[in-house]
């Protein structure tokens, strides 16, 4: 059944055209992959992401009891760990993941965003990161603190980022950029998922 | 051979694929992983440095640092803009960006640092040196200042010096008002709170404390985490850090970066340049052709290329 | 306070050539991306003959 005409100029039915019709559900969440998805490479975007959940489950109980409660409590410590150790693992799996995808020249065939919007995740990621190891309220923090500063003080930016403001750097580390960084992923494996795995290079069929 | 579109949908064999299964295996590899990591090594957690503890570890340095926001001859104090115009801050070329910006969080080392959370004590004594201090021109303050804080630089050790000829004014009495202040915990409280009694914001305690000539930037070079350490990419204790800042790090190792007073805007200028190039590896000139050219591919598609061998 | 089996409290020994210096925890990181890399080109993937040519 097709929208009449009065319908198609709709605000819904734009936007519902503009984005879910332009999938198959088997598109989103498929049940099979091109026979040539056959290395363990490919399993290195999947564990970033699974890291990337981790980082949101820890990071939300350190939410729910504040910034300082790791310094003195041991479940809280485990969890402060729990979360760096993921932040590690974040990066090891996202590193290896950025170097297949470089060597198989995944950006071929018009996927050109789907490598931007890796590498602007990789870079949000490692300023979230930033942002984190500033809100550790410890030694660490002050003295990244104060170093930092000048970085961002030499390039213009310390007087609207600033690194010593505790505050600021909580708020934006456990709202602003996870909500950033969850966007750009979305799209990056929306990206994926709608423009398929990159074929081989020099595939022939 | 007709070379594949690779922007088209895929069209030849393949293989049956249950996706959500293989994000909850990942997932709960990486829960075990990190859990047992996190069990394995835990994690580093040294103590905040206060004004306390500075002034109470390192006295000399302390009066010292203080003696120097009076005399506004600190980092703080001589930084310029975003805190004040004392410099004109970095520059790239003849590009003065921060110049540019401005003076957005304005800090006074004097007043801030010392006069005013002097002035909060309510102590009589004190009080009549904030009053002679405030009663002289900016070029005497600066003269007493100075002269004190060369004084106990060469002394070193000291923590006071005797002034017969009131050679510095009020200021050895400021100074040794503040360090009493500091140990006794006070001063921390007074700093954070000058803006706000419900403070989150750092930057006052966090500047003197940086200012510290020894005792702060002595604790970070014991854990490698100074700037010429590679500190940029290091954790306290033995524990991995961001080995990711890698190339940022490196740059502060070498020259031109290493030597000059604009390191850090042309460190940034450098790695934003190449984060820009890593975005556009797709479209520069060369750079999107090494994939093809050192062919790695060839080993992760080989079952791909055995089977196509196979068929043709 | 640190509650671990192994305790990383203390001073690492840094490995240092030339200008570089790195710690022992950050090199394990960086190797490990290496062996993790290899180790993904070089392992045979457990492939399902594929049971369907094309897909309409």
């Amino acid at each position: 059944m097709s929208s009449s005409s009065d319908n198609s100029k709709m605000w819904t039915v734009r936007v519902r055209k503009a984005t879910l019709e332009k999938f198959e559900p088997e598109d989103l969440l498929p049940d099979t992959q091109p026979a040539y998805v056959s290395s363990w490479i490919y399993v290195f975007g999947v564990l970033t992401i699974a890291a990337f959940l981790m980082l949101i489950v820890s990071g939300l109980i350190l939410t729910l009891e504040g910034p300082a409660w790791w310094h003195t409590s041991k479940y809280g410590h485990f969890i402060n760990s729990l979360h760096l150790w993921n932040v590690e693992l974040f990066f090891l799996f996202m590193v290896v993941h950025l170097w297949g995808k470089f060597w198989m020249a995944a950006w071929r065939g018009k996927r050109t965003m789907t490598w931007v919007t890796g590498c602007v995740a990789f870079f949000a990621s490692i300023f979230t990161g930033f942002t984190g190891y500033l809100i550790q309220t410890n030694f660490d923090s002050q003295w990244i603190a104060t170093q930092a500063k000048d970085g961002f003080n030499a390039v213009g930016i310390g007087a609207y980022f600033n690194a010593l403001n505790t505050g600021q750097a909580l708020l934006i580390h456990v709202s602003l950029l996870p909500i950033a960084l969850g966007v750009i992923v979305v799209a990056h494996v929306i990206l994926v998922r709608k423009k398929g795995v990159v074929p081989p290079i020099e595939s022939s069929l | 051979m007709k070379k594949y579109d690779a922007s088209k949908k895929w069209t030849g064999p393949t293989r049956p694929y249950d996706l959500i299964k293989e994000a909850t295996v990942a997932f709960v590899v990486v829960a075990l992983l990190s859990i047992g990591l996190a069990a394995l090594f835990s994690s580093p957690d040294e103590k905040a440095v206060t004004l306390q503890s500075w002034s109470q570890a390192a006295p000399a340095d302390f009066v010292q640092t203080a003696s120097g926001e009076l005399a506004g001859s600190t980092i703080s104090g001589q930084y310029g803009p975003p805190y004040n115009t004392a410099a004109d801050g970095q520059q790239l070329g003849p590009i003065k960006v921060a110049k540019f910006v401005g003076v957005r969080i304005p800090i006074n080392t004097a007043n801030d640092f010392v006069i005013k959370p002097l002035g909060t004590l309510n102590d009589p004594v004190t009080n009549t040196a904030i009053a002679r201090w405030n009663a002289a021109d900016a070029k005497t303050q600066s003269g007493w200042a100075t002269a004190y804080t060369d004084a106990l630089t060469k002394a070193s050790t000291a923590v006071t010096i005797a002034d017969t000829n009131d050679k510095y004014g009020p200021v050895p009495m400021l100074v040794t008002s503040l360090y009493a202040m500091a140990k006794s915990g006070a001063l921390d409280g007074a700093l954070t709170t000058s803006d706000s009694p419900l403070p989150t914001n750092f930057t006052k305690p966090l500047l003197f404390l940086a200012d510290s000539g020894s005792y702060f930037p002595g604790l970070a070079d014991a854990q490698h985490l100074s700037g010429d350490q590679w500190g940029v990419m290091n954790e306290t204790g033995s524990w991995p850090g961001q080995s990711w800042l890698w190339l940022y790090s490196l740059w502060y190792q070498v020259d031109p970066f290493k030597s000059s007073g604009n390191a850090d805007i042309l460190v940034m200028s450098l790695m934003g340049l190449l984060s820009l190039g890593f975005v556009l590896i797709p479209i520069l000139p060369i750079l999107h052709r090494i994939p093809e050219r050192i062919p790695i591919h060839r080993i992760i598609w080989r079952d791909w290329y055995r089977s196509e061998r196979k068929n043709s | 306070m640190v509650f671990s089996l192994f305790n990383l409290n203390h001073p690492a020994h840094y490995i240092s050539v030339g200008s570089i210096s790195v710690s022992p925890g950050n090199l394990v990181m960086v190797v490990m991306a290496f062996v993790l890399f290899g180790l993904a080109l070089a392992l045979p993937f457990p492939g399902h003959k594929s049971d369907k040519n094309g897909k309409e």
